[in-house]
């Protein structure tokens, strides 16, 4: 903030060219430069992107057209690595140059607001890292693998192409512009350019979305831990960990955090084996053994706490440890599936991918697999990511490409691998583990004849692998795990333990992998609980200034508590749903992150207009389109359709004849009180259905009324009004990529000369 | 021995450097250097008053997190 509050006039104003400074090198590489270095292919790089292109072309085709009876997971990562490396080379560059047009002689927010707090202007490596573990979450882990139901192949090539397509245009535009403005977050550039009826049905829509997201997080941890002695105490011992990591941080050693990760990680690893030797005994077992109804309730008032308490103590400690697991965990994902390359036995179509009611998540493939793998393949809520911290620590305009879109394949990688993961478990287990436990009846008898009586082709499961895989991991049981985390736990263990300490630490991988997506979802649950806190003070502020006041203790406790009321509601809901809970709440998690894609992609539509790049509106209109077409397609189904597993009111009708005629038991809900809480919810979530599509159909339709005002505009010869920042010289360069190409490494050799003081700029005129 | 010791060593140094290099930018990625971009920043600018110690940089960091909370991604 200090650099432009100074008020110059120097170089300010759209449309001004920004002057050179005569006593520095060049603070970009020209374009014509950098074009030719695109243009120029010599043998080498040509031999380099046909390996590419064949290798990946080979993969595609095993995967999806071989298919014999096994297929290897190597696959999946020839085949997605290929198409990443060749969409980052090609298409992105494409947006770059005909969408974006990045322009390196301009400062970026770090540079021309540099406070060395907030506008830090970081190496373009570390803050890839550093976006991408903002980025990436427990999301990306759970969705492939709920959709894994359709067989592997619809999952795969949605990630795939998703990504490519949409999920990191998205992140890469909204990177762009809202650096663009500097760093300002999505809310306040949809106020901006969608007016105020588009701004506020996207604020509303962006609070409700956010209550769901949290609330079904916090679902799939329950899940994990519900009847789990062991995951109770393991992750129970996080909060006493990261207190103590707090104290030390604020009172012992103030600023070593990295000293506070290692032994915090090592505390971590104690409390995963401590877990299962707590476990044993019998008074640990009995006091750790929770049903899901009281973790539940732990949970919200842990919400609340943790919500209320200063971030010292609770949410800063356990971020770096979460951001310690995240990167930990992926590299060892990555390296175990490379050496170990499990044969995976799943078809890439199954029995459901052609059917609406299966049993993990019901719906028809179009358009239910595309919510339900959201996050790595086109995630809404990385666009509050993407606007917001990162735009403020970018170096250099070039740089976003790097981070936005190849941070976001990053993403895309990691849900292939968990996919690979689920789908290397054995078929029969998966739906015994994935199906509510009105299906499998809960015992291993049980579950193993109904998974046995779907007649899925290869699948004969008996009860004994059942109490078998439930003994090695280290749990009572394993039958109706739901929620994706316990799947991909075992398919961690499953391959880790080919890789390292064989099936005696089978129990460790297990806790380790359910330990750590329960720190990536309590953190994302603290923080959002805190993010949606300060939204609602800032609405309610509108019309009672007093709670615009952050600092007002009573206003930011009443909005917690509403915040907190609001996702517990709908935690307890799917908890004590007779009908299963994440089966019929995941769809809504999906179209919630979806919408809010839309939402965002939205906004990106209505800048680009506003810029005049009406040629390449095709770039943002082809993921807008089909983000709308799905999420809509997908609420119409779950309000309109007249199958009850699918449709809510359908559901709904349903269970309230059955009240109305007398019955005692109706479906999987085996008593009246069950059948009302049917009734109960599914009125509730259709109604969420329908508020969500109402207001994402607002905000599109005020996009598309703002593009067309443009396009008139521009006709017209008017400019239309943009918002973004006065153009302000740089006065540093850093390149664009992860290494220096050519050009700009003679360009930073020119850098390396200058002396020290010359190098940095001095920012402001103070 | 000793030859052979000498031959080893650059490698080690080279191994020494590669894991100071990973430890650093893993510094980075955790925001732990937050405190030395701070004063790279300070010492460019040159105000007259002093810079914040690294206690109350660091209390500085938190309490500006309180107010203005940043989400998590799912």
């Amino acid at each position: 903030m200090a650099g432009m509050s100074g008020g110059d006039g120097g170089a300010r104003g759209t449309g001004a060219q920004l002057t050179e400074e005569p006593d520095l090198p060049d603070t970009a590489v020209d374009e014509e430069v950098l074009e030719a270095e695109d243009r120029k292919w010599t043998p080498a790089k040509i031999g380099i992107w046909a390996g590419i292109a064949l290798l990946g072309g080979i993969s595609w085709v095993m995967l999806a057209i071989v298919r014999g009876e096994t297929v290897n997971a190597i696959w999946f990562v020839f085949a997605s690595v290929c198409t990443y490396l060749i969409a980052y080379r090609f298409y992105s560059k494409y947006i770059q140059k005909h969408l974006l047009r990045p322009n390196d002689r301009r400062a970026t927010p770090a540079e021309y607001k540099a406070d060395g707090k907030d506008y830090v202007r970081t190496d373009r490596n570390v803050l890839f890292g550093h976006h991408f573990a903002a980025i990436a979450g427990a999301g990306p882990l759970v969705g492939p693998i709920i959709a894994a139901q359709m067989g592997y192949l619809p999952g795969t090539i949605w990630i795939i192409i998703g990504v490519v397509l949409a999920g990191a245009v998205q992140d890469y535009l909204v990177m762009f512009f809202s650096m663009r403005r500097g760093g300002r977050s999505l809310g306040q550039m949809a106020r901006e350019e969608l007016g105020i009826i588009g701004g506020t049905a996207a604020l509303v829509a962006t609070l409700l979305i956010m209550v769901i997201i949290v609330a079904i997080l916090a679902l799939v941890v329950v899940n994990a831990l519900g009847e789990s002695p062991w995951g109770v105490f393991s992750v129970g011992m996080t909060i006493p960990i990261a207190l103590f990591m707090g104290v030390y941080l604020r009172y012992l050693r103030p600023g070593k955090v990295m000293e506070v990760s290692i032994i915090g990680f090592v505390l971590l690893m104690a409390a995963i084996i401590g877990g299962g030797i707590v476990a044993e005994t019998e008074w640990g077992a009995a006091f750790f053994h929770l049903d899901k109804v009281t973790i539940a309730w732990g949970l919200i008032v842990y919400g609340f706490i943790a919500a209320i308490l200063p971030v010292w103590l609770l949410l800063a400690p356990r971020d770096y440890l979460s951001t310690f697991m995240k990167i930990g965990v992926i590299v060892m994902l990555a390296l175990a599936i490379i050496v170990v390359r499990p044969e995976i036995t799943v078809p890439a179509f199954s029995e459901f991918a052609s059917r609406d009611n299966g049993p993990v998540f019901p719906g028809a493939l179009f358009p239910f697999l595309f919510v339900t793998i959201a996050c790595g393949a086109l995630s809404g809520f990385h666009a509050l990511i993407a606007s917001g911290t990162t735009p403020k620590l970018v170096e250099k305009e070039r740089q976003t490409r790097y981070i936005g879109y190849g941070g976001m394949l990053m993403e895309s990688f990691v849900a292939i691998m968990a996919l690979v993961a689920a789908i290397s478990i054995d078929r029969g287990l998966y739906f015994a583990m994935n199906a509510p436990a009105a299906l499998t009846g809960g015992t291993v008898e049980t579950a193993a004849a109904w998974v046995n009586s779907l007649g899925l082709s290869g699948v004969n499961i008996s009860p004994d692998l059942l109490s078998q895989t439930a003994a090695n991991v280290g749990e009572e049981s394993i039958v109706s795990r739901t929620g994706g985390a316990p799947t991909l736990a075992v398919g961690l263990a499953h391959i880790m333990q080919q890789f390292i300490g064989g099936t005696a630490l089978m129990a460790f991988w297990y806790h380790f992998a359910i330990m750590f997506e329960a720190l990536f979802i309590l953190t994302a649950v603290d923080a959002g609980t805190r993010v949606a806190r300060f939204m609602l003070q800032d609405s309610i502020g509108n019309f009672v200034p007093k709670f615009k006041e952050h600092g007002w203790r009573p206003g930011a406790w009443l909005c917690t508590a509403i915040m907190v009321g609001a996702w517990g509601a709908v935690l307890l809901m799917g908890v004590t749903d007779p009908l299963g809970g994440i089966n019929t709440l995941f769809p809504l998690f999906g179209i919630a992150n979806q919408l809010l894609a839309a939402i965002a992609l939205s906004v990106c539509l209505a800048i680009v207009a506003k810029r005049g790049t009406f040629k390449y509106l095709w770039i943002v209109a082809l993921p807008l389109a089909f983000a709308a077409v799905v999420t809509i397609t997908a609420s119409y189904q779950k309000i309109f359709s007249s199958t009850p597993a699918v449709g809510y009111f359908a559901n709904n009708a349903a269970f309230s004849k059955a009240l109305a005629d007398g019955k005692t038991e109706f479906g999987s809900a085996k008593s009246v009180a069950a059948m009302e809480a049917v009734v109960r919810n599914t009125a509730i979530q259709g109604w969420l259905s329908v508020i969500f599509v109402v207001l994402s159909i607002i905000v599109i339709a005020t996009a598309l009324i703002a593009t067309v005002k443009a396009f008139q505009d521009v006709r017209a010869g008017r400019t239309p009004h943009d918002h973004e920042d006065p153009e302000v010289p740089s006065r540093v360069f850093a390149p664009a990529g992860i290494v220096p190409t050519p050009a700009e490494k003679a360009l930073l050799a020119e850098w390396e000369k200058l002396p020290l003081e010359l190098r940095v700029e001095k920012a402001g005129h103070h | 021995m000793s030859a052979a010791g000498t031959a080893r060593l650059p490698m080690f140094a080279g191994v020494a450097a590669g894991f100071k290099s990973v430890a650093r930018y893993l510094r980075g990625v955790l925001g732990a250097d937050a405190y030395e971009n701070y004063l790279e920043h300070y010492r460019r600018l040159g105000h007259q008053h002093a810079p914040m110690t690294e206690r109350e940089f660091w209390r500085d960091h938190t309490d500006r997190q309180d107010a203005n909370p940043q989400g998590r991604c799912c």
